[in-house]
């Protein structure tokens, strides 16, 4: 009896729960989004993130949460416009000596921080000795340490000399993020609390971050640049992308990183989705490739490791697993920018060709189809970390390479142990990954042979002397035609040599929804984001707050 | 046997390659490597690993249970108040509650609904009853977690827009009255509540029905039914207090179970409870947090099994008079 | 025999086992394609009478997958269960009888293997050790012995008083034959009934594994990892979740059913 009564309680109030649930139900109605709008502000932007900053003081977090929405927050002396050039942030010009070795910035007049104090030269000196300072935890000072000497001859004017002529230099001045100087000097910056109550210039100023779950940025009435039409950003942090779609769907988010398949097969067969969300595509920044660890035979010599090239289909990898949403590459550059040597053509695909090369390097097909040297089978495994693009290229390689008798094997690895037991010891035989690029076409870190201790970038052990000097003459030749034609021959070697084999540059899609408007389509080569200040949602467009679930 | 824990786990970690500075960041060539070996002699990693527990020890003994390597000095445990008033809360402190919550409502709901499901197996054994309801938790059980969450969400999320599809809060909670607020948080943790509930169900029901099975068959059972008493009064009254007893000693024995997530309806469900924080600890390699959450849950063990002996002996009326003489 | 056949659980769980494990067996016969054939003309297309089951995101046809898939399954079943049980017989039967300080610290082993929550543990040592379908077994299998070990030693407990375990004693059978000959064999009932709800769990916990991208690797097929594939589509792609998704619910619900059906059956207590 006595739990029979606690049971049908339970039941009752399920049920009244259910009630409730239903009752506050929201009726659905059909919006047009296709109409044209005014730009007005006000309304808000969700969108989702899987991963939570970890601190927003851009230097010291590594992660692409905390610089996702530090971006939003802080600013740097300049920036990129839509096509790529550099463009003014909080410095309305700058110029460069006739040595090459000093930059005198001039900071717009009136600049202010968000609480109101005036934004000066002498937060931006005091930015550069944070990064520089050797107590300050932050993997990224080695750029800003080549300035010998930094000085603010007045509040509107902060002057740097280099030891020596550096290009890349102004590419650095575009992601250091310039912090408070009058908050932050007596701060312990390693530790402080700024990191999650931070106070910048930009179009936004934090409002509210509830830890693990979301983080609220509103628009920053004092922003040097401007106030935001969107009144209000919020990231929700969903981990898992099958959850955000199914958010995008039901219109709890408002934008989303979207996958080939979602934008090349889910939307075009839901016309109800098409209705309310548009689909963007733009260049990625950044290719994914095929990495010989150079040290470790057969790959050291060049005529197997140009028989791969030939030996793989790229035009195939980019249909089977971007659906066609990418492009195939020859240079190591973003496609469309000017460092992409144009007299330079991807490997075609050639199976002939890379069994002639493979012969020449003397191996031979035995009476099962696997090529053979000294007895030996040509057998490798390829490693990757943990991402589905790269885990169905590998296995797109490997049937390739099967049919013309290379045995390759798989392994997926989660990141730290790929990076520790793998990478840095160079117990590995071929690498499928991507690199992540600035614009900035300087690339000593990753191809100078000295480059090649544990930790550093030239993982694979590339060494060429021609391409040691041109990387050397690149970072100091700040003329642009010149600097381009040192890279173009740059390109040239990387493709003889075929240290690694370019696979693609998959472009970066997005789905958005039709209530945000200002969006520029087709996107111009900085992507749709970079003016997401100029974005609005029109007001019979926006979510009713409280009842949005 | 804490320190038997301790030991074990904090050997088992530093088996792993890698450690914190190997995060995606560590893979940007603007990155360089004195940063990190800096970072590392911070954080004491260069050093032998005996040394490194013995530090860990040395400050557990102080209850100082550190701060996450990873999200930055966020203390393990509590909050830290810096010197402007600034308050800094604990990754487990955050975590820890709403981990708490979902599971304590899910015991809840697996018990009440597994003795009612257990006792009406019983009771109409071999009957098409008792079969279906064999069958019926037997499902809960073989389903997988993740797919049916998924399929639920797009069912009462997309298709019918009845609950919320993830997070613990709608937008604009904090302009709902305390109630609404309330009805908000439960339809957002209906889904993953029910969802990891209904594995556990098939366990306690099947144990409640032969419990019940048993005791229905002892003579006491048959004398009470000899003596005249309604049925519905032995089986209710007489016969589940006796079955009921075990369920204490399980009850005691989930409790360590209390504090762990479960990392797969956490992701899903974006929910930042303690299976989430254990999951990206342990990708991260972040110490401090894998072992603070590793020493809690020992020590949740230690208490649940005394809980669960006390409870017992209370409950047994069998114990408790014998210890009253 | 008859009372199996008399157990409706038993029965259809053994039923569901029979067709999955037939399935297994002669998958290389009858699987349509090779499970890693690519074809990136028919990515993604729905059920259809080439493709029973539809195609996955790199154009494989899923019903040569899910047979295959379901030789995994098994495969992880079995061995992970193997290990935990011959783990939990060698611990059990050494707690069980010799007890003393051996049992004290073979139980405390097993309380701080038990203070651990599985899951944790097993994602853990796989986030170390690289996934290979090996390790993932090896792992299940070191983690999930406990019960077993318990079973055992309760078991052990109870038949030691036995006379007929006396009777060996004294007659000098050394203790080895004594846990061999007598002991176990009459232990036997717990630990079958152990096994075939350990596989059932094994298979879960695959499938969770894979969820996490700790599973079973590519290119190999699994039904947790064609599952895993599908998530992101699972509105357009359903057959992706659909197969596998059932596929998994009725082996581990097979498993279960005759597991319990068998301890129906072997539980004295149940004659009625």
């Amino acid at each position: 009896m006595k739990k029979k009564f606690l049971f049908s309680n339970y039941i009752a109030i399920l049920i009244s729960s259910i009630c409730l649930v239903s009752c506050s139900k929201e009726t659905s109605e059909v919006i047009d989004y296709n109409g044209k709008f005014k730009n007005v502000s006000g309304g808000s932007l969700i969108n989702a993130m899987a991963g939570e900053p970890s601190n927003l003081i851009a230097m010291i977090a590594g992660d692409s949460a905390s610089s996702a929405i530090a971006g939003n927050i802080f600013n740097s002396l300049l920036k990129y416009d839509e096509n790529l050039n550099y463009a003014p942030d909080l410095a309305e010009s700058w110029a460069i000596s006739n040595n090459q070795k000093t930059i005198s910035f001039k900071l717009k007049k009136g600049l202010q921080w968000a609480d109101g104090k005036p934004l000066t030269s002498a937060d931006v000196l005091f930015t550069w000795k944070l990064i520089t300072n050797p107590n300050t935890r932050t993997p990224y000072a080695s750029d800003y340490q080549l300035v010998k000497k930094a000085s603010t001859p007045d509040p509107l004017t902060f002057k740097v000399t280099y030891e020596n002529s550096y290009a890349p230099a102004l590419d650095t001045w575009t992601s250091l993020h310039i912090l408070p100087k009058h908050i932050l000097k007596d701060e312990d910056i390693n530790n402080t609390f700024f990191s999650r109550k931070p106070t910048g210039s930009s179009f936004y100023k934090l409002d509210e971050w509830i830890s693990g779950q979301q983080v609220t940025l509103k628009a920053n009435d004092k922003s040097v640049l401007g106030v935001p039409l969107i009144k209000k950003l919020i990231s929700r942090i969903i981990p898992d992308t099958s959850s955000q779609f199914l958010e995008l769907t039901a219109d709890n988010i408002d934008v989303m990183n979207i996958n080939p398949i979602q934008y090349q097969r889910v939307f075009p067969a839901r016309k109800d989705l098409q209705q309310k969300i548009a689909l963007y595509k733009e260049l990625g920044n950044g290719y994914t490739y095929l990495g010989f660890n150079l040290k470790k035979p057969p790959f050291n010599d060049i005529r197997v490791r140009q028989a791969l090239n030939y030996a793989i289909d790229k035009n195939e990898v980019i249909k089977g697993v971007l659906l066609g949403l990418g492009e195939p590459i020859s240079s190591p550059y973003k496609p469309g920018t000017r460092w992409i040597n144009p007299n330079l053509s991807p490997y075609p695909y050639k199976p002939s060709k890379a069994l002639a090369l493979l012969e020449e390097a003397g191996f031979k097909k035995n009476n099962d189809g696997i090529l053979m040297k000294n007895g030996k089978p040509l057998k490798f495994e390829i490693i990757t970390n943990q991402n589905k693009q790269r885990e169905m290229t590998a296995v797109v390689i490997q049937k390739r390479l099967q049919e013309i008798g290379v045995e390759v094997s798989i392994r997926v690895i989660e990141w730290a142990s790929f990076v520790n037991r793998f990478i840095k010891t160079g117990d590995f035989d071929v690498v499928v990954l991507g690199w992540s690029l600035s614009l900035d076409p300087d690339q000593y870190n990753i191809w100078h042979s000295s480059q090649q201790g544990p930790g550093q970038f030239n993982f694979l052990g590339y060494s060429n002397k021609n391409v040691d000097k041109l990387l050397e003459l690149g970072r100091k030749e700040l003329n642009v035609s010149k600097r381009e034609k040192i890279y173009h021959k740059f390109s040239k070697y990387l493709l003889e040599d075929s240290p690694i084999i370019y696979l693609y540059a998959g472009y970066g899609l997005s789905a958005v929804h039709k209530r945000v408007k200002g969006i520029k389509n087709p996107a111009p080569p900085a992507g749709i984001y970079h003016n997401n200040y100029d974005w609005f949602v029109p007001e019979p467009l926006r979510r009713n707050e409280i009842s949005a679930r | 046997m804490l320190i038997g824990i301790s030991l074990v786990s904090f050997f088992i970690m530093h088996l792993a390659p890698g450690d914190v500075t190997s995060s995606e960041a560590s893979f940007n060539p603007k990155a360089s490597e004195e940063s990190r070996q800096k970072l590392r002699e911070l954080y004491n990693l260069d050093k032998p690993v005996i040394i490194q527990y013995g530090l860990w020890v040395k400050r557990i003994a102080q209850l100082d249970f550190g701060n996450s390597f990873a999200s930055h000095q966020k203390p393990v445990l509590w909050e830290r108040t810096d010197k402007s008033g600034n308050v800094t809360k604990g990754l487990i402190q955050e975590s820890l509650p709403i981990t708490l919550m979902i599971n304590l409502l899910g015991i809840c709901i697996i018990f009440s609904i597994s003795i009612f499901l257990g006792t009406l197996s019983a009771v109409r054994q071999n009957t098409w009853v008792d079969r279906s309801i064999t069958l019926f938790v037997f499902i809960g059980f073989a389903i997988p977690g993740f797919w049916l969450a998924l399929l639920l969400m797009y069912w009462t999320g997309v298709s019918n827009q009845w609950l919320p599809i993830s997070g613990l809060h709608s937008l604009g909670y904090q302009n709902l009255s305390t109630f609404h607020q309330f009805i908000d948080l439960l339809k957002h943790l209906v889904l993953p509540v029910s969802i990891s509930s209904l594995s556990g169900l098939a366990g306690i029901s099947l144990y409640v029905r032969n419990g019940m099975l048993d005791i229905l068959h002892q003579d006491f059972i048959t004398t009470a039914r000899s003596k005249g008493l309604k049925e519905s009064k032995i089986v209710f009254i007489h016969a589940l207090k006796n079955a009921v007893l075990p369920l204490i000693t399980i009850v005691g024995l989930s409790i360590p179970g209390l504090i762990g997530g479960s990392v797969i309806a956490e992701s899903i469900f974006a929910i930042p409870g303690m299976g989430k924080l254990f999951y990206d600890s342990v990708l991260m390699r972040d110490f401090p947090v894998i072992m603070g959450i590793l020493t809690i849950g020992s020590f949740l063990t230690l208490i649940g099994n005394l809980l669960a002996d006390i409870g017992y002996a209370w409950a047994d009326p069998r114990v408790r008079k014998g210890l009253v003489k | 025999m008859s009372v199996f056949l008399k157990n409706p659980l038993a029965l259809s769980g053994l039923i569901i086992i029979l067709i999955i494990l037939i399935l297994a067996l002669v998958a290389p016969i009858i699987a349509p394609y090779d499970p890693n054939f690519i074809d990136i003309n028919s990515i993604l297309f729905p059920p259809s009478m080439n493709h029973l089951m539809g195609t996955d995101g790199l154009g494989r046809d899923v019903f040569s997958r899910m047979l295959y898939g379901a030789q995994i399954s098994l495969l992880v079943g079995f061995v992970a269960v193997g290990i935990a049980t011959l783990i939990g017989i060698v611990l059990g039967s050494l707690a069980g009888f010799y007890r003393g300080w051996i049992d004290s610290l073979i139980m405390r082993f097993v309380d701080i293997m038990l203070s651990i929550p599985t899951f944790f543990l097993i994602l853990a040592v796989i986030a170390f050790l690289t996934p290979s379908i090996w390790n993932i077994m090896i792992v299940i299998g070191l983690t999930s012995w406990m019960g077993v070990t318990r079973l055992v030693r309760a078991e052990f407990f109870s038949l030691r008083q036995r006379e007929y375990v006396l009777a060996a004693e004294t007659m000098g059978s050394n203790h080895f034959s004594i846990i061999i000959k007598h002991l176990l064999p009459n232990s036997l009932t717990p630990i079958i009934v152990s096994s075939v709800l350990g596989i059932a769990s094994a298979v879960l916990v695959e499938s969770g594994l894979s969820f996490l991208g700790l599973g079973v690797q590519a290119p190999t097929a699994s039904w947790g990892n064609i599952l895993t594939d599908g998530k992101e589509y699972i509105q357009f792609a359903w057959w992706l979740s659909l197969f596998p998704g059932l596929a998994i619910l009725i082996t581990v619900l097979g498993y279960n059913l005759l597991g319990e059906g068998l301890r129906d059956i072997l539980d004295p207590k149940n004659k009625n």
